[in-house]
């Protein structure tokens, strides 16, 4: 894992002590709220419904037990013991005390956290896929990567004010599960077919919320030696044409749809051209630095297969089908990535207790070399468990209500935390969630049902990632109440797509049945061995349109 | 503060603290208003008079920096209790509906009114 230098280290600290005197100066008067909010933004601090919030970045997502500790230590300490994790495989805190926030700041510095750009018009938290280093299917690990680029990209001068907040990911895979067309600039490792030589995809201008664009290729592969060149280009044709004065169309995707990808990439490649990169890309010697921190750890060598763990399986069917839904093939030999999901049938998805984070922390230490994953699917992995420890870490994980084996599955839904917490929803997403996972609690079901990504928000912001779900649900307001809007045939991987409304908006108690009439058309159409989203491409929207109207109560 | 659209009669003012963010009420007699952090206690706005006075208070308060984001807010007095109309703030009023167990406002009775009517038949 990464480790702060002397400057990571004074940076966070330097910034700890201005925020406390900013809050200081708030809390004396000095500062009015709207001189501070700006202030307070750019630490990760929102007001929400009920209190203040508090954003911690994971950067791509990984964190040391030490860490999941500390944040374990902070929502026991200054919050009502719990946290959520988000989409961008961040923690958020939903009831911090302003007072408390620049101890809860000098905490984290304390592990080598902060929240910094997690909210603001800048480049925010860098997210990675969850499997990094550790995929079968990995070109390289794109976390080296998604460090440099938060350095490049922290305080950086030139882009501490941007049109709008700017969200980057990096994949170093085959198979996306970082969702980079959905984010302002995606990275996808990959060899150049003729030379082998390793470089980037460049895709831009993908992003949800209330105008979803799928990212376009504005460069098929860059060297990787250029690559903080090449962002800066983006960033200053971005920051020099994307638009101040409507904040709807101020991201990038707005850009690059209004001029056209070919004219974007156009006007990137003269940028490109024109800037100096020997000076803005990254002195090898650094680049070599940063990824020395994310070498492979130290495996043990062992045997390809465990008898024990075998035994175990076999033994134990909710330990083999825990196996079947959580457990990832991992790179080395005899061992595995486990997925811990915060997904237990009927809790908000993507909460966990303090007593939960210190548990994840020391099952880390036990048994995943002391490193924990966030994905975005508000899930956490444990990335390196020998096949042999498989079993023990089941069943220390179901002491703690932990074990649910459904990572993948219908009840494995990403719900924003909604107007049950949210200042901007329209309308409330973890009820729905909990609803619909209710109703799908069955394991037998589920399996059946087999891979399902269900993706709730709460408005049309889509921090839930709604447009991207296999079923997506959008929650509105109609007329005083709260109304539901079911998209089908979203994708979030390497064949991204949007998903297409089906019918008019529901009430809240009758989306899980019309999940059911979805499913069971599904279900009835299938053809051995088809998933839900193969079938919904291949037979399309018609069927699935009839049974939902069928269905619906609209609130119209 | 720039006056917004101010919403129908009956109204009660909220905030959130600034120190701590919690959601706050303004409450009161003649003599003068301070914040409770019980919406029962909210003093109902009936008449414009009374409304105008709790604008002031808002603004007083804003410019003193003890609340952040007050505003008016429409209810229907319910035995004799406010009750928002909005459910975005009704949901401020009582706390997540999801986390019934956690805040100040988990055992007071308007939490209870709005777990009772949202979601029944799910």
């Amino acid at each position: 894992m990464y480790r702060y230098d002397e400057f990571d280290e004074r940076f966070v600290r330097e910034r700890v002590a201005q925020f406390r005197d900013q809050v200081g100066r708030r809390l004396s008067g000095a500062l009015t709220e709207d001189e501070f909010k700006p202030l307070r933004l750019k630490n990760g601090v929102y007001l929400q419904l009920h209190a203040y919030m508090l954003r911690i970045a994971v950067p791509y997502g990984t964190l040391s037990a030490r860490q999941m500790r500390q944040l374990a230590l902070i929502g026991e300490r200054y919050d009502r013991g719990y946290g959520h994790f988000t989409t961008r495989t961040n923690l958020q805190f939903n009831w911090p005390k302003l007072r408390d926030i620049p101890d809860i700041l000098d905490l984290l510095a304390d592990v080598e956290m902060h929240a910094i750009q997690t909210s603001g018009n800048c480049i925010r938290n860098v997210t990675a896929d969850h499997f990094a280093g550790v995929a079968p299917d990995e070109i390289e690990d794109p976390r080296p990567t998604a460090e440099l680029i938060r350095q490049w990209s922290s305080l950086h001068p030139e882009f501490d004010y941007l049109p709008r907040k700017f969200k980057i990911a990096v994949t170093g895979a085959a198979h996306d599960r970082a969702v980079i067309k959905a984010h302002d600039i995606g990275l996808r490792i990959l060899r150049h077919p003729d030379t082998n030589e390793i470089g980037y995809e460049v895709v831009v201008g993908g992003g949800l919320g209330r105008t979803p664009m799928i990212g376009k290729t504005v460069r098929e592969f860059l060297p990787k030696a250029d690559l903080l060149a090449y962002l800066e280009a983006i960033m200053r044709v971005y920051n020099l044409e994307g638009r101040r004065d409507n904040k709807y169309k101020a991201r990038v995707k707005i850009l690059v749809h209004e001029i056209g990808t070919a004219e974007f990439s156009r006007r990137v490649e003269e940028e490109f051209a024109r800037l100096d990169g020997p000076s803005v890309n990254a002195d090898p010697a650094e680049v070599a630095r940063i990824a020395a921190y994310f070498a492979p750890p130290a495996y043990e060598a062992l045997p390809a297969t465990s008898g024990a763990f075998e035994t175990a399986k076999a033994g134990n069917p909710d330990f083999a089908r825990w196996v079947e839904t959580n457990v990832t093939p991992h790179r080395q030999q005899g061992y595995a990535a486990a997925t811990i999901s915060l997904k237990p049938i009927g809790a908000p998805p993507g909460d966990a207790s303090s007593a939960q984070m210190r548990l994840v922390a020391d099952l880390a230490e036990a048994f995943s070399l002391s490193e924990i994953r966030v994905t975005h699917a508000q899930n956490l992995v444990l990335p390196h468990v020998k096949l042999s420890d498989l079993f023990a870490l089941w069943q220390r994980l179901g002491e703690a209500g932990l074990a649910t084996a459904n990572a993948g599955l219908i009840t494995d839904i990403i719900a924003c935390p909604g107007l049950d917490y949210c200042a901007l929803a329209t309308a409330r997403s973890i009820p729905i969630a909990q609803a619909v996972a209710k109703r799908f609690a069955d394991p037998a079901r589920q399996k059946e049902i087999g891979v399902l990504n269900v993706k709730i928000s709460g408005c049309i912001n889509a921090c839930g990632h709604h447009h991207v779900g296999h079923i997506g649900i959008l929650g509105l307001e109609k007329r005083g109440i709260e109304s539901y809007q079911i998209t089908l045939g979203g994708d979030a991987t390497e064949t991204a797509a949007i998903g297409e409304i089906l019918g008019p908006g529901l009430a809240a108690e009758d989306v899980p049945d019309a999940i059911e009439r979805i499913v069971s058309v599904y279900l009835a159409q299938r053809r051995a061995g088809e998933s839900f989203i193969d079938n919904v491409r291949r037979i399309g929207l018609a069927p699935f349109k009839a049974a939902f109207q069928e269905a619906s109560h609209a609130v119209a | 503060m720039a006056a917004a659209k101010r919403p129908a009669l009956p109204v009660i003012l909220l905030a959130n603290d600034l120190l701590d963010g919690d959601v706050v009420f303004a409450t009161g007699d003649a003599h003068g208003l301070c914040w409770s952090r019980d919406p029962g206690a909210a003093l109902i706005g009936h008449d414009e008079a009374t409304a105008d006075r709790l604008d002031a208070f808002a603004a007083a308060e804003l410019g003193g920096q003890r609340v952040v984001d007050a505003y008016l807010v429409d209810v229907a007095v319910e035995g004799g209790v406010p009750v928002p109309r909005h459910y975005r703030e009704r949901m401020k009023t009582t706390g997540p509906s999801v986390r019934r167990d956690l805040g100040k406002q988990a055992d007071l009775p308007l939490a209870e009114a709005f777990t009772r009517t949202a979601f029944a038949r799910a």
